[in-house]
């Protein structure tokens, strides 16, 4: 269980990005983001703001059109 | 400290953006990047000069114009429509392609230039407006929306000799 979840259900790019980091923001060290997106666009999206930010990416997966990531926060 | 990817994270990147053009379509690009730069701890400064100034504007009225705009088309009908010049020259063709715009946009769940530019805002995106463009055109700081500097050519450079990125748009 995540300890926040993010519905970014469609929203196109960048607005899954901005929404995420904005959720992230919230969250404490160690605490996990839980995102749901339908933009396929997301998945590329998601790696490269993990890598960028040092965030880390604990999950990404797709269920019947919805993605769905877990982002660790690492302050 | 490094974070996974090689990126020194005690040296932050920064970007800046050159925005030249105001319509509805060329507006896109520099708040994509730039809140989406921001997002991603890049220190980000927009520089608004010629047409780019009116993207500062409170109240923003984008338009986009198939006149000039020859590779753009819309789906209509299940298939994608070109529009001659001929037909972007006639009265009214500009506003309904704006409308038809703006309810993809909407439909796409893209975000608007106000959400985008509001989010600018809240991620301490530097947003610069040219001052030789306000004296050229007669316009008003009042008029624009607040948080933003006022600057020149050299205010400019300065951030971007300091930067990453320079992109021009």
């Amino acid at each position: 269980m995540a300890d926040a979840t993010l519905d970014a259900k469609g929203l196109n790019c960048p607005l899954p990005i901005l929404k995420a980091k904005k959720a992230l923001k919230e969250l404490g060290n160690g605490q996990t983001l839980e995102i749901l997106a339908t933009d396929p666009g997301s998945v590329k999206d998601f790696e490269a703001f993990s890598r960028t930010t040092g965030n880390k990416l604990l999950e990404s997966g797709e269920d019947g059109g919805v993605y769905r990531f877990i982002i660790e926060r690492v302050v | 400290m490094m974070a996974e990817g090689g990126i020194d994270l005690n040296n932050t990147k920064k970007m800046t953006i050159i925005c030249t053009k105001g319509t509805l379509d060329w507006a896109y690009p520099p708040f994509i990047l730039g809140t989406t730069a921001a997002a991603m701890d890049v220190e980000v400064t927009m520089f608004f000069t010629f047409y780019g100034l009116g993207l500062l504007n409170k109240k923003l009225d984008l338009k986009v114009s198939p006149l000039g705009n020859p590779a753009m088309e819309m789906p209509m009908m299940g298939m994608h429509m070109g529009m001659p010049n001929m037909v972007g020259m006639l009265p009214g063709v500009t506003s309904g392609a704006t409308a038809m715009m703006k309810n993809m946009i909407k439909k796409k769940g893209v975000a608007s230039i106000e959400e985008l530019r509001e989010a600018a805002v809240l991620s301490d995106v530097r947003m610069i407006a040219c001052q030789m463009t306000l004296d050229l055109f007669e316009m008003k700081k009042e008029d624009m929306i607040d948080d933003i500097e006022i600057g020149g050519a050299a205010t400019w450079m300065e951030s971007a000799l300091q930067s990453d990125i320079n992109l021009y748009m």
